[in-house]
């Protein structure tokens, strides 16, 4: 795993907000236009989604994105797809090493299937995400949430098939850098999940950063 | 056992309907090398679909066989694979697009070949989606029955070509009223620059009730809830 430091400096940003573990965010990237994800406290996961802003119904693509680079890992130079196959961003730092495509999101559902069912009225990634579409545009609905990235998330495969949330390998401070090849909306769900030890049973605020490029 | 209705999927076939609850779904690769990839929906809700990341974390694995169940994004068992010759089926590599197609195995038209001109994932899903209501923008990571991808500790991708025999059989069970979508289509990975010419056969029975030692029911307390979910769900439907 390589770690690749960006040069941009955060004073030199257009946009700088701090998101709390448990709330929503959607952008509208331009061409060229760069977003750091920053781990502030170490282990966050971002469970982050991206769709064409010139074609909503073309969603991210957890398939087309690994088989597009033959590798099931995000890392520094990874393209991200959506379904249709268009390069919608580009990983151009990365000091966190690899991240998680195929853990998908957390769901009241999901919770009560992997942890016990009298946890379904815990807060979850994707009511943050319904929320989020909700209020960004009444052309997105359930059927447009697809398998999506979990950044800073450790899930490893091993050569045998088997699959498990492992100690994250992030640590305070750690970010991610994506630069947008084409108009981009991203949507990012800042995880709650309380159940699961991959973030020591504690969600904590992310930073999101843009530049120009 | 009494077979309600058969299909065979020719090479670059899809197929495409609704299979109520409670049916064995047999699939028989009829040469080997065989590749399926099968998309699941509600059929009476699709905005409910199979879900690859549900699935593969409740179940800690990264490819189904016996005893693994199909899940929805709305944590209930879509489907449950109760006998399997094979052990991997994969579900990370997606489906083929038209550019693959072309690209990997010469550009054919109608046209020219009439209907031996090579079929995509991409597409035959998007004319089944279509049939159904759906679109595109309901497509998500498909099943690719018969197919193995593993990976190296690095996460690059191998692709087992040796993996299906002629003969290769999985039966899966339907837990739920499905649309089931098929594409036989190759595998995005496979790296064969002819086109797989590899019928697979589809019988349909009727299943038995479910017991309470059921190989997937009680593969993990994980499936153990997501059918809870699925006959809960059902118990409210019709009961």
């Amino acid at each position: 795993m390589s770690l690749i430091e960006s040069p941009r400096k955060v004073e030199d940003a257009i946009y700088d907000r701090l998101l709390p573990s448990g709330e929503g965010w959607t952008y509208e990237l331009q061409p060229g236009q760069v977003l750091r994800i920053i781990d502030l406290e170490g282990n966050q996961a971002v469970d982050t989604l991206f769709y064409d802003a010139d074609n909503l119904e073309d969603h991210y693509s957890a398939v087309a994105t690994i088989t597009g680079q033959h590798n099931l890992y995000l890392t520094t130079g990874t393209v991200l797809r959506a379904e249709s196959g268009k390069a919608l961003m580009r990983i151009v730092a990365d000091t966190c090493g690899r991240h998680d495509t195929i853990g998908g999101a957390c769901s009241a559902q999901s919770n009560g299937v992997r942890y016990d069912r009298s946890l379904e009225w815990m807060h979850n990634c994707r009511d943050t995400f319904m929320l989020q579409l909700s209020r960004y545009d009444d052309r997105l609905q359930k059927r447009d949430l697809a398998p999506n990235i979990n950044f800073f998330m450790n899930v490893p495969v091993a050569p045998d098939g088997s699959l498990e949330f492992a100690d994250g390998i992030s640590a305070p401070g750690r970010y991610v850098e994506l630069e947008s090849l084409a108009h981009t909306l991203v949507l990012i769900s800042n995880c709650p999940q309380l159940n699961n030890p991959c973030n020591a049973y504690n969600p904590t605020p992310i930073r999101l950063v843009i530049w120009e490029n | 056992m009494q077979i309600i209705w058969s299909k065979t999927l020719r090479p670059g076939g899809k197929w495409s309907g609704i299979v109520g609850r409670g049916r064995l779904l047999r699939f028989t690769a009829l040469e080997p090398g065989a590749n399926l990839s099968m998309l699941l929906y509600n059929a009476w809700n699709p905005c409910e679909r199979y879900n690859m990341p549900d699935t593969l974390k409740a179940q800690h694995t990264a490819f189904l066989t016996m005893g693994n169940v199909l899940m929805s994004d709305n944590g209930r068992v879509m489907a449950s694979i109760v006998a399997d010759s094979l052990g991997w089926h994969d579900t990370i590599s997606g489906y083929t697009s038209r550019q693959d197609i072309d690209q990997k195995y010469g550009v054919t038209r109608y046209q020219d070949q009439r209907n031996d001109w090579l079929r995509s994932g991409q597409e035959n899903f998007a004319v089944e989606l279509v049939r159904n209501g759906l679109t595109l923008r309901d497509l998500v990571p498909p099943v690719n029955l018969f197919a193995k991808v593993s990976v190296d500790d690095d996460g690059q991708l191998i692709f087992h070509e040796n993996h299906c025999p002629q003969g290769g059989q999985v039966t899966l069970r339907t837990d739920m009223d499905l649309l089931l979508i098929l594409s036989n289509t190759p595998n995005p990975l496979d790296p064969r620059s002819i086109y797989p010419s590899t019928s697979i056969q589809l019988d349909i029975f009727p299943a038995n009730p479910i017991e309470p030692d059921d190989i997937c029911v009680t593969h993990c307390p994980e499936n153990q809830r997501a059918f809870e979910n699925t006959w809960e769900y059902y118990a409210l439907r019709n009961s």
